[in-house]
């Protein structure tokens, strides 16, 4: 979605001054000039600091330059860590970023934040007011108020919402509004989000960063806290629900990990306690919505959507829509399901519509517009288009209406003559698709940079909250600020920074924390339940990735060690084996086998497994896989297995070296154990719910295939066991089990029991599948009950009875023989086994969920 | 006339459709020339879920589930409608173009609103330069609007050849006008396009035209086909319908479904299945007059 990528505002060039510097910043940084001409947030007109900012200067002050930066680098760090990301489309040098704080804040004083808030509000009630007319009794259209063509030549019209009444009464839930301000300190409103505003998350983590690395600070300066805003907006979500109005279920529902707010999304849902769905978990039966659970369906009541109005039902909006929910406006018409906000809410979002406001405010309202929007002339008027035409050089031509194509505003005084011509006859041609927008001069405020403070423009996006009961505006915002020194686009998706907003109170400072309020009756919730077929999946893939990293580096590690033990004086007798061994696997191509290849070009092939990330099976690869899918369901995790996951992320990007085998190897070492901290995390840290039982059965088929795999290879190229039992236990991590047991050089049959069948040795097929084994008895069946629903136990019972059957000894004396009763007999029957009940449960759980719910 | 409709849609899946939803538009509109004294939709197998409303302009919109795998809908819509030959509106006696033009100026109310909607580019039918040039052989200046669109209308249906197999539902008007081989909704569409591009308000309209057999053979049962064409906005008189296809001004042969801005705010079905795999549709319409 757009919602913001194309929220671009502008200035002019920022004449910086030369200002004197103020004593009283003096402690913190004298040389910070404030530009003339502009607004600075930071210094008055008289060239000292504002009063409110006083405080903060003191304390800061006392703190110095240096601790400041400190401060912020831990700001940045803890982001970094909660991996609060910001992902940018079209970038290949990495999708996703991580999001950028700046350590100072923006600070509002309290009158002139009443005064703002009080803009807000009513502007968030016009909106609220125009949208229900549009789409009901269009009495604006008759009356002068907006002109016929602003609606109808609108593609944000949505003609199948006409005549739907939101659910709850609330025509404009969550709006945001983008603001400057003039020389004067005026604010000034130049655009309003209306259909799926992003934002509000990303200020919560802002305000969560600095108020954990400035505590005293932010207790002195007396903030208003964003709790208390975000109780409004879940407890309005959960007050809109047409039924089950007692615990009605509230859903997020996000366009996917790629969009490019999707941590946002994932942490507004952990935070407010809403299930995160795609629209692909959502299914429409007898027009009411229900997400499509492992157990069933279970009815949705109030849908918070991050996704587009016109992406939202491919059955009467946009048919090639793959995010949305079909049917969705039908339940909607329906009054079944609330949607916050309304479907169709988007047209608002219009900019033409900022020139009618004042009027509009009048006539529905009967109040003047107390916030004033940008300049703004639509050309489909004869004076406004005359203005346009004749004022280029100091306007910046936008489309009309919230526009997918040929979006991009143009700035009239960088238009060289032809381009102004070729401009001119397009809007000339279709006037009403055009708007022209006075260009605002934004203000500036300092910025902590290389040891300094400088002065940068910003914008700040407030959000507003409608209940039933009245208008909410969090009192803070995100504070978006321009790359470069003079940037003349703020704009997240082309860089920039952030700042947390305090807005200061002069009484004292209400507390409210997100903790479930007491509800009249306390109701144990034990059930976790309610997991989407599609994150099921995930998580069973997940499994799968993590163990197949772990395996590939255990493996690598082995190989390596014999690289890197003996130094340049020959290649130690296990390598030739261990390189056939590679190759049974697939992992490299079959000549570094062949006799006589020399042990630099072995070490080749073996780092190309490690950092080669288009080599199928690298750990890189791997790794990529892994990320990918726990980018997806990284909302499932809790924030100590995310910090984690980002380590193993971080350090996996270390290159080699002029040492590379040595380096190599403590890079294998280093990912062992974040792996190990990853799993155990994921493993002790989820509740013992369906999503946890699919991880775990990813991990464990994951496992039963890599020593199944591992075990055939041998069998293959070393069937007297003569080279490689040694290094197969230290994959297997099993070899102090084995020298504890035996005492001795390891014998095929000895490494058959306990790889194989030693159902207490965790690392063997037999405790995997007795593990295996217990996990299905926990799935849920058709009816509801558990037990499981496909053939997938019986395929897993059939496998433990083959081990039950064999003998360790026999198997040993038999590996080389072909047919029933050879090792290789065995394995292959294991290997299919396990596949089989991996086909099982995609199709009954993932694949298929649609017919188990009918 | 009154006619017995019979509107048959077939839909063939390759594999099993777990769930489908659609949005039908098959209830024939009321109006002063027409009645619909019958209607009803039938679907195979039973739709679990229906539930009808009123669109944004007006036509009856009808919202159907199916659930449980099937292999196979059928969607019929069964009529008995009965339709008069509307009140002739001279041509002579409409205002001149220019004046139909100018009252849907943008800055001006439009008086009345409801056609202004229909002056602007939609979804099918965009606004071009090269269909004005096409469409001002038609105006020449004072011209009485109904009169121009005649021409119009005459002058495609000269142009253009009937030909089903040159174009789909999702043919654009530009390459219709470049092959200039097409179907009503093709021709439809671009006279639309051509009186839009001049500033005149022109909206689609689907329903059913009752073909006749050549003399001296029986109608083939199947034969009907679901029909398109154009009303024009002519000021006083209101809305009048012209059929380019045929170069015909509809009498009691034409039966109005529904209309909208262009084909896709009337297709007759619209569906989304959930299931893989190809599916193939067929269509039979019959249009058969009743004592």
């Amino acid at each position: 979605m757009r919602s913001w990528g194309n929220t671009v505002t502008f200035h002019r060039d920022t004449p910086l001054g030369e200002a004197t510097p103020d004593p009283e910043l003096g402690e913190l940084d004298a040389r910070y000039a404030a530009p003339r001409l502009v607004y600075d947030e930071l210094m008055g007109p008289a060239g000292s600091p504002r009063a409110h900012w006083r405080p903060l200067i003191r304390a800061l002050g006392r703190l110095g330059i240096g601790e400041l930066a400190a401060r912020g680098e831990a700001a940045r760090q803890f982001l970094r860590e909660n991996g609060v990301t910001y992902n940018v489309y079209g970038d290949s040098q990495g999708f996703e970023r991580t999001w950028q704080l700046d350590p100072l804040p923006l600070l509002i004083p309290p009158g002139e934040w009443s005064r703002l808030e009080a803009g807000l509000i009513q502007r968030t009630r016009l909106l609220g007011r125009i949208l229900e007319d549009l789409h009901g009794p269009q009495e604006l259209l008759a009356r002068h108020g907006l002109p016929p063509a602003l609606v109808y030549s609108n593609p944000a019209f949505l003609r199948p919402c006409r005549g739907i009444r939101p659910v709850g009464g609330v025509p404009l839930f969550l709006h945001a509004v983008d603001l400057t301000r003039s020389p004067d300190g005026q604010w000034w409103v130049l655009g309003d989000r209306t259909q799926a505003p992003s934002g509000a998350g990303y200020a919560l983590v802002n305000r969560i960063a600095l108020s954990r690395v400035f505590p005293e600070e932010f207790r002195e300066c007396q903030v208003e806290r964003l709790a208390g805003f975000f109780q409004v907006v879940r407890d309005t979500l959960r007050g809109l629900a047409p039924q089950n109005r007692e615990n009605p279920t509230v859903a997020l529902l996000t366009p996917g990990a790629y969009n490019e707010a999707y941590f946002e999304h994932a942490y507004l849902a952990r935070y407010l306690g809403f299930p995160l769905v795609e629209g692909g978990d959502l299914t429409v039966r007898d027009r009411r919505v229900f997400i499509k659970t492992l157990e069933g369906l279970r009815p949705v009541d109030v849908i918070l959507r991050r996704v587009d109005d016109t992406f939202c039902d491919p059955l009467e909006l946009r048919a090639d829509s793959f995010l949305g929910v079909p049917g969705l406006v039908e339940a909607a018409r329906a009054g079944n399901v609330a949607i916050a906000n309304p479907l169709g809410s988007g047209i608002v979002e219009t900019p033409a519509m900022l020139a009618f406001l004042p009027a509009l405010c009048r006539q529905l309202l009967g109040e003047e517009l107390r916030l004033p929007s940008v300049g703004t002339w639509w050309c489909g008027q004869e004076r406004e288009l005359r203005h346009v035409t004749g004022h280029l050089p100091q306007l910046v031509i936008k489309r009309a209406f919230p526009s997918a194509a040929g979006g991009e505003p143009l700035f009239g005084r960088e238009l060289d003559p032809e381009r102004r011509e070729a401009l001119l006859s397009d809007i000339r041609s279709a006037p009403h698709a055009y708007v022209g927008q006075e260009e605002m001069a934004l203000p500036t405020a300092p910025v902590l940079l290389e040891g300094g403070l400088v002065p940068r423009s910003l914008v700040l996006r407030a959000f507003i909250c409608a209940s039933p009961d009245g208008v909410h505006v969090m009192p803070g915002g995100l504070t978006r600020i321009a790359a470069g020194r003079r940037g003349s686009v703020v704009s997240t998706q082309s860089g920039g920074s952030s700042k947390d907003t305090w807005v200061l109170t002069d009484g004292p400072v209400s507390t409210v924390t997100l903790l479930r309020p007491a509800p009249a009756v306390v109701r144990i919730e034990r059930q976790p339940s309610e997991v989407p077929s599609r994150v099921a999946d995930n998580l069973f893939w997940l499994g799968r990735y993590a163990e197949r990293l772990e395996d590939t580096v255990r493996l690598l590690r082995v190989v390596i060690s014999r690289l890197s033990g003996e130094g340049a004086a020959g290649a130690p007798p296990e390598l030739p084996g261990l390189v056939k061994l590679l190759v049974a696997l697939e992992l490299v191509p079959a000549a570094t086998a062949a006799e006589g290849e020399s042990t630099a070009k072995i070490e080749r092939q073996v780092l190309l497994l490690i950092y080669q990330a288009s080599r199928l099976g690298s750990v890189r690869e791997v790794l990529a896989r892994l990320r990918h899918i726990a980018f997806v369901v990284r909302d499932r995790f809790t924030a100590d297995t995310w910090r984690i996951f980002n380590k193993l992320q971080m350090d996996a990007q270390a290159r080699p070296g002029h040492l590379p085998v040595t380096e190599s190897l403590s890079l294998l070492n280093t990912l062992i154990l974040d792996l190990a901290g990853f799993n155990g995390m994921a493993m002790e840290n989820m509740t013992r719910g369906h999503g946890w039982l699919f991880l775990d059965i990813g991990r464990r088929l994951e496992r039963i295939l890599h020593v199944l795999s591992l075990l055939t290879a041998v069998v293959r190229t070393d069937p007297e066991g003569a080279l490689l039992l040694d290094p197969l236990l230290e994959v297997a991590d099993s070899v102090m089990t084995y020298r504890r047991r035996y005492f001795a050089r390891p014998q095929l049959s000895g490494v058959i029991d306990l790889l194989l069948l030693d159902d207490t040795n965790p690392r063997s097929v037999a405790f995997q599948l007795k593990a295996l084994l217990a996990d299905v008895t926990e799935l849920p069946s058709a009816g509801g009950g558990v037990g499981g629903a496909g053939p997938e136990g019986g395929y897993l019972e059939q496998a433990a009875a083959r081990l039950r059957m064999a003998d360790a000894l026999e198997l040993g004396e038999a590996a080389g023989r072909e047919g029933r009763g050879g090792l290789a007999f065995l394995l292959e029957a294991l290997t299919r086994d396990v596949t089989a009940t991996s086909d099982a449960l995609c199709l009954h759980y993932f694949t298929h969920a649609d017919s188990r719910v009918s | 006339m009154r006619y017995e409709i019979r509107h048959r849609t077939a839909y063939e899946y390759d594999n099993d459709v777990l769930l489908s939803h659609h949005i039908a538009r098959l209830t024939p509109r009321e109006l002063p020339h027409q009645r619909c004294a019958e209607h009803r939709v039938e679907t195979f197998p039973n739709a679990t879920t229906r539930s009808t409303h009123e669109d944004h302009f007006g036509n009856t919109a009808t919202f159907l589930t199916l659930e449980g795998a099937h292999r196979r809908l059928e969607i019929t819509s069964l009529n008995l409608v009965e339709v008069d030959t509307p009140v002739p509106c001279d041509p002579s006696k409409t205002p001149a173009w220019e004046e139909v033009r100018d009252r849907f100026g943008l800055e001006l109310l439009p008086d009345p609103i409801a056609p202004v909607e229909f002056v602007f580019p939609s979804p099918q039918i965009p606004r071009r330069p090269e269909f004005r040039e096409y469409a001002r052989a038609s105006f020449p200046a004072g011209c009485p609007v109904l009169a121009g669109a005649l021409d119009l209308s005459r002058r495609i249906h000269d142009d253009f050849t009937f030909d089903p197999r040159a174009t789909s539902v999702t043919t654009p008007v530009a390459e219709f006008f470049k092959t200039r081989r097409g179907v009503c909704q093709d021709f439809a569409q671009f006279m639309i396009a051509c009186l839009r591009s001049v500033g005149l308000p022109a909206r689609y309209v689907s329903g059913y035209l009752e073909t006749l057999p050549p003399p001296g053979q029986a109608k083939l049962v199947g034969a009907d086909a679901s029909h398109a064409w154009v009303s024009v906005w002519c000021g006083e008189p209101g809305w009048v319908d012209i059929d380019p296809t045929n170069d015909v001004r509809p009498r009691d042969r034409h039966v109005t479904v529904a209309w909208g801005r262009d084909f896709s705010d009337v297709s007759p079905l619209r569906g989304v299945i959930v299931g893989s795999g190809h599916h193939t549709l067929s269509v039979a319409v019959d249009v058969t007059p009743v004592s």
